[in-house]
């Protein structure tokens, strides 16, 4: 809910000035290209246009515009060099882009359930495609599911599909994540995009908990999102903590992502559980999550 | 057929308009993690649901003809009853074997349905015309009869529906919804066969 402040105060600030630039209605929603001086946003929904779910400098396109996408960078902390990355929800496109400038012989798979949004990626936020980055029109949920028929590892899977106003509610259960860790390769990392408010937060923390044990909350921000990095197999130490700090800060520089700044936001549930032990863990049989998000 | 027979009837009818729907509802749900949740799953729910209806009026008003009692339409419920069992009990052996055969998630969730909601649906659609057969007295009066069955049985499901999906999600699992809803029928099948009997020896007593 609280996503995106920065973007929208400078909103607010220069909402006179924002211009829709392509608008189209898709299986899903209304899909929404805005433009703000420098800044083009891809928005769902005319009605909640301060939650844009993707944005970038037309400027700077490396320059990341949201908190949450610096923060899952985070993931690169935990893992070196990721090989095979799965990202499910595309938004603009922009990790996707990322990820494929910093690790070039990386397979990047994304998966994302309306085809308009691919599109609009492709046509407004420079959504790069090649024999390594691909895309795939499915449900997550199904992807995954016939990832792991077929016996596939990703060492660093990207959760991204929920927008704010809704979660598809079947990509928020213990099951769903168990299908998700038997597609995680030994080592890897799993990044989830989430909630730091709301009732919801209990539920899935203790979602995660059921499947993955201990993770890692990364928020820098109050109020902001968080993003969950879960599936690992240790907490580096912290001489190697310091030195992936090094070797990556160079790298992200060019994104505006202060690695430094993100690794003093992570913070460990081992020793800082902050729900109830009795929270409900959500399940396929149990899944009510858009009732509890608020 | 007595008022208080007639009374019986219409709750029974509400009961049911409720459970099929609920049941509808919960349908997306159980689908959701086999085949998504895109908008061809609820094609093909209501498909499903839609079509066994049509068949269940068929039937049930074939049924209707010969030797109509409440006895026979507690029968419904309780076969009703028992078809929506698999639901709670085997969806995800059948799913599962679905989802490994067909690739297209379209017909993969069309098959789902139809395995998990064809028959129950169709047993619950009797109900409607059966009822309207023990209600009605003249044909005078059977439009009117037939009216209120509608609006009662369509009651039941406008709030099967709302409650199913605004509370009972919220307090307990599918599975547990899904039996309290055979439960419910079956028991109110078995209601309508003990008044009916109570009903006989009465008339035999007189």
């Amino acid at each position: 809910m609280f996503k995106y402040l920065l973007v929208t105060l400078l909103l607010i600030g220069f909402s006179s000035q924002a211009k829709v630039i392509h608008q189209e209605r898709s299986l899903y929603r209304n899909i929404l290209v805005e433009e703000t001086g420098d800044l083009r946003c891809l928005k769902f929904d005319e009605k909640a246009r301060k939650s844009s779910q993707s944005c970038i400098y037309k400027s700077n396109p490396q320059k990341l515009v949201f908190n949450y996408t610096k923060l899952t960078f985070a993931s690169l902390l935990l893992i070196d060099n990721p090989k095979n990355v799965l990202i499910i929800g595309l938004g603009g496109g922009t990790l996707s882009n990322v990820i494929s400038e910093l690790y070039p012989d990386a397979m990047i798979e994304n998966v994302e359930i309306d085809p308009a949004v691919i599109k609009v990626a492709r046509d407004y936020f420079a959504f790069k495609e090649n024999d390594k980055v691909t895309s795939k029109v499915q449900d997550g949920r199904i992807f995954i599911k016939r990832a792991a028929i077929q016996q596939a590892k990703y060492d660093w899977i990207i959760l991204d599909a929920f927008n704010g106003d809704y979660i598809p509610e079947h990509l928020l259960t213990k099951e769903f994540f168990a299908e998700v860790k038997s597609v995680l390769a030994d080592g890897g990392v799993v990044a989830a995009n989430t909630f730091s408010s709301s009732k919801l937060y209990e539920h899935e923390s203790a979602t995660y908990e059921a499947v993955f044990g201990d993770f890692i909350n990364v928020s820098t921000e109050k109020n902001s999102n968080r993003i969950i990095l879960a599936g690992f197999n240790k907490f580096p130490s912290p001489v190697q903590l310091a030195q992936r700090i090094e070797k990556l800060t160079p790298l992200l520089a060019p994104y505006r992502v202060d690695i430094k700044a993100v690794s003093e936001g992570m913070i460990s549930t081992k020793d800082n559980k902050d729900w109830p032990s009795d929270t409900k863990v959500l399940t396929d049989q149990y899944s009510p999550a858009n009732l509890l998000n608020f | 057929m007595t008022l208080k027979t007639n009374a019986l009837i219409y709750f029974l009818a509400f009961s049911s308009g409720f459970s099929i729907m609920g049941i509808e509802l919960l349908g997306g749900r159980i689908l959701a993690p086999f085949f998504g949740s895109s908008v061809h799953i609820w094609g093909s729910i209501i498909t499903v649901f839609m079509l066994s209806l049509s068949f269940g009026y068929l039937l049930g008003g074939k049924l209707s003809i010969r030797q109509p009692s409440l006895t026979k339409y507690g029968l419904i419920f309780l076969v009703a009853s028992i078809m929506v069992l698999p639901i709670a009990l085997f969806a995800q052996p059948i799913m599962a074997y679905i989802f490994s055969h067909i690739e297209d998630s379209r017909y993969g969730s069309l098959l789902a349905s139809t395995a998990l909601f064809f028959v129950p649906t169709i047993i619950l659609g009797m109900i409607s015309p059966y009822s309207v057969r023990l209600l009605v007295t003249d044909s005078e009066h059977s439009g009117q009869v037939a009216g209120g069955l509608y609006f009662v049985s369509t009651l039941g499901s406008a709030l099967g529906t709302i409650i199913t999906s605004f509370y009972m999600v919220l307090a307990f699992d599918v599975n547990t919804i899904i039996l309290g809803f055979a439960t419910t029928l079956g028991l109110l099948g078995l209601l309508a066969i003990g008044v009916n009997q109570l009903a006989n020896k009465e008339k035999h007593n007189v």
